[in-house]
Parts: C-alpha cells; structure tokens; sequence
C-alpha cells in the first residue's frame, strides 16, 4: 500500500462511478453533454482535493462526535469558492450545472474520503488520495458524457460530427439516457474485469 | 417403482400439453389476422418493417444468449412474438434502422438484461416502444394514410388535437391512420378470441381492461365505441397486458391489473399530453403486478386466519 497506490486506486480499482458508485446525483444528472462531465467532474476535484487536505491537517482538533458536520463546512466552504470561480471564468457552464455545484456539498464521494481517508492520514497521502479519485470521478463523467452527447446531439465537446442529417437519439440527453449508459457501462466493465480476475486466480 | 400395475411417483400428477413453443405460436396464429391487413394497408413498407424486427429480435437474442453462455433457445418463438408485436405498434412511417434498434432494446434492456424469458418484469416489446417513442418522437408520431398514402393523424390525435371523430366502421376494419398493428380492431378482436378460445389467455384481464375504459369514457363524456375501437387498446388489451410473465397470475390480481390499465389508458387520453395511452398503462401496471400477485393471492386450502 504504498503512496503510487493511494493514488492510482481511484483511478480504477475503486473508481468512485464505476466501482463503488456513489456520487450518483451528479453523475446522472449533469452529463447530458461531454463538457458538463468535464466541468463537474473538476470542480469536485478541486472541492475534493482541498477539503482532504484541510481534513487531514486538523483531524487530531475536530471533537469525533461532530466531525461530520465539521467536514460537511470544510466541504462547503471550497465549494462556495468553486462555484464563485465558475461564475466569474465560465458563467455559461455554471448556468447549465446550476444547482448541482451547490450541491456537491452532499456529495458522498467527498464525504466519504474525509471520512474514510483524510481523517485517518496525513496529508501528502491526503492528497494523492484525493487527486486520484478526483480523476477517477472526472474520467468516468467525462466518458458518460462523451457517449451520451454522441448519441443524443451527435457531436463531441459541441463540434458536430455526423452533419445535418444525423437523427438524434433524445432519450440520451435526458435522465432515461443517464440510466441506460451508467448501466451499460458498469456492466461492461465489469464483464471486464470479472474475467481478467478469473484468468489471473484460476488458470 | 413398480408395484404391479401401480405407478408411484411424486406430484404434479396431471400434466398440461401446453409448452412454452405451443403456447408462443398459437399467439403468432392469432396475430396473423392483423399482420397480413398491416401488410395489405401498407405494402411493402410493412412487410420489411415487420420481417426486419422479427430478424433483429432473434439476432439480438441469439448474439446475447451467447455472450451470456446460455443454451440459444431462439426456436422458442418468444424472440419472434417481441419482434412482431414491436413491429405492429410502430409507424408504417419508420426508417427500417429505427425498428432494428428498437428490436434489439426490446431484447436486450427488456427482456435479457433482467434474465432472459420469464424473468422480465416489462413487457419487452413495450419497453422497445417506450424507447423508440422517447428517442425518435418525430419519426415515431408521423403516420401515413393507408388509402392516398399521404401524411395524416391517429384517429385519437385528431379527436384529441382537432376534434374530428372517426367513423366506427372506418376504425373496425383499419382504413385509418396508425401503428401498423393497431388500424384494424376486427381483426385484432379475433385474434384475441382466437386466444381466449384456445386457452392461452384468460378473459379476465381483456374484460377488465376494456370495460373499464368503455365505463370511465361513459362518465367522464367521450364516445366508450370510439376510445375502444381507435388506437392501440385491442392490441394492448389482447396481447399485451395478458402477457404471462408480466401480468398477476390470479383472477382477482388479473381483474385489478385489468381495470388499473383502464384507468390509465382513459386518463391519459383524455388528459395527458400523449394521445394514447396504452403502452404507459400497461407498463405502469407491470410494476405493480408483484404487489398485486401479494395481495391476491387465493387462500391455501385449510389455511386459519392468524391471530
């Protein structure tokens, strides 16, 4: 378990979409295009980075009895700052997100790597944690949008790709899409991985 | 075990002919009817749609049976019947590609994805309808004429939008616009007496069915003859919603699925902002058929209420 692993395991092994599916709520809700994925999936990264760090740095003065609602102002502290950032730099994206960056507050990725992490190490491993589940959670909204913008608006980050002619596929773009792509997706990777697991155990 | 002419063996000792094959090409005869007249009405275009979903069911079902590993049961005719169904409830306007996709999520969101036959809690050929109708709203609400050939409405979505009615002969024999399945409800009332005849349905949910939405459409002041014969309540009422492994298995849950359906159909029709309201009623009452099989379930023979 050494500091590479804190970082890479988020990534992958325990991707916070793909493997331990949480942060569902913005997960569905915001990744009707490849750009919001992107958008959302960095601004919990930053939220997520930040609050580890402070987490981890005053974890010994937090009394235990109220340390989730120390984290939850810890967390929403960074998130006020990211969404002023957005509004200020990219007030576009930040009307279409609209209240789901308010929202990454409740996230229960970020509360759960408080939680689970920042609050039990110190901080360089805070970090890295923090900044490979960060990229873990981007990827995998980035990637749910990618596919759900190709299908329902055929085109990538707003550059058309099939031209006028291409019939969009609606029910992509709105929250039945989300479903059907999070679950196709989670069932094909985990196919996946189920038998590389048996083929590395078994053989 | 052999006693002298004695044969032991454990229950069931009455076992029925019916199989899963017999019972699955006995609802392909009995939709026959209605397929051939969407074949007369619309040529060509209904002969492709129909044989290009029918294809698509059973390469969807064959390609992920496979990849699943399990036996390629695709003779059993229930990949048949989804691809069938689907195709009749669809526009004679459709793209062939669009009944592909549709065949295939029928499949495979519908139907494999939940187990395989017998495990779907959806109707799957309604499923690849909701589908299609959220995906492609344009293309799966332009209809065409069977007589001139020429873009027109549903008889429901003229009542409902422009307040022109339909003749009841015009709606019985199918000279209207619709889904291909769905113009003639003749035909497809004698398909489903076929059914009922045959025993491979029970008139339980049918009656309750239709005769809800004749009663509600009665009160609330629409013509019960026009809402029964139009749109997609013959189809959805025979072969449909009396789908076996969607459907309560009691006559009191298969009355109450029956007339929840009704009520639905007829609210949505009358209010919603879809002019038909079949498919949402019949998958809507599929959630509820596990509650309803709780609570309609018979008493067992010597069972004491408990204390």
């Amino acid at each position: 378990m050494g500091a590479t692993y804190e970082f890479y395991k988020g990534l992958w092994k325990e991707n916070p979409v793909f493997r331990m599916v949480m942060g569902m709520c913005p997960t569905l809700a915001v990744t009707n295009a490849a750009i919001n994925g992107v958008a959302m999936g960095l601004a919990t990264a930053f939220v997520l980075v930040c609050s580890n760090i402070v987490v981890a740095l005053i974890k010994t003065l937090i009394p235990s009895k109220v340390r989730i609602p120390a984290y939850v102002i810890i967390i929403a502290t960074f998130v006020t700052i990211a969404d002023l950032i957005l509004a200020a730099y990219f007030p576009d994206i930040q009307k279409v997100l609209g209240l789901f960056i308010p929202l990454i507050v409740v996230n229960c990725v970020i509360l759960a790597r408080a939680e689970a992490f920042a609050s039990k190490s110190n901080v360089r491993l805070s970090i890295l944690d923090a900044l490979g589940m960060g990229i873990g959670f981007t990827w995998a909204l980035t990637l749910l949008g990618i596919i759900r913008e190709i299908l329902g608006m055929g085109s990538i980050f707003g550059i058309s790709l099939f031209g006028e002619g291409y019939i969009s596929w609606i029910i992509f773009i709105l929250p039945p899409g989300a479903f059907l792509t999070l679950g196709l997706l989670i069932a094909f990777f985990n196919a996946f991985s189920k038998n590389k697991a048996e083929d590395s155990c078994c053989h | 075990m052999e006693h002298g002419n004695l044969v032991v063996s454990s229950s069931p000792h009455i076992r029925s002919k019916e199989s899963v094959n017999s019972i699955m090409y006995n609802v392909i005869i009995a939709l026959l009817p209605a397929t051939v007249a969407a074949i007369y009405f619309f040529r060509l275009r209904a002969f492709l749609l129909i044989a290009v979903s029918i294809i698509a069911a059973i390469a969807a079902e064959a390609i992920i049976l496979k990849i699943r590993k399990k036996p390629i049961a695709i003779n059993d005719g229930s990949a048949i019947i989804t691809g069938l169904l689907l195709a009749l409830t669809i526009s004679p306007a459709m793209p062939l590609w669009m009944a592909v996709v549709g065949s295939v999520v029928s499949i495979g969101i519908g139907k494999q994805v939940y187990g395989g036959l017998g495990s779907n809690p959806f109707n799957p050929a309604l499923v690849g309808r909701a589908f299609l109708i959220i995906t492609f709203p344009v293309q799966m609400t332009t209809w065409i004429n069977p007589i001139d050939g020429l873009a027109t409405a549903t008889p429901l979505g003229l009542q409902k939008m422009e307040g022109i009615g339909t003749g009841y002969l015009e709606l019985l024999l199918g000279n209207v616009g619709g889904s291909l399945g769905e113009t003639s409800a003749l035909l497809l009332l004698i398909g489903g007496l076929y059914l009922i005849y045959k025993g491979i349905i029970r008139w339980y949910i049918p009656v309750s069915y239709l005769g809800t939405v004749a009663a509600m459409s009665l009160i609330l002041g629409s013509d019960p003859i026009f809402q029964l014969l139009s749109g997609g309540l013959m189809l959805g009422a025979f072969f449909m919603a009396t789908d076996m492994v969607t459907s309560p298995v009691t006559k009191k849950g298969q009355l109450i699925f029956g007339i929840g359906a009704g009520l639905i159909t007829i609210i949505v029709r009358l209010y919603g902002g879809y002019p038909e309201g079949v498919l949402f009623s019949i998958l809507l009452m599929n959630i509820f058929t596990p509650i309803i099989d709780k609570y309609a379930m018979p008493k067992i023979y010597g069972e004491v209420k408990s204390k």
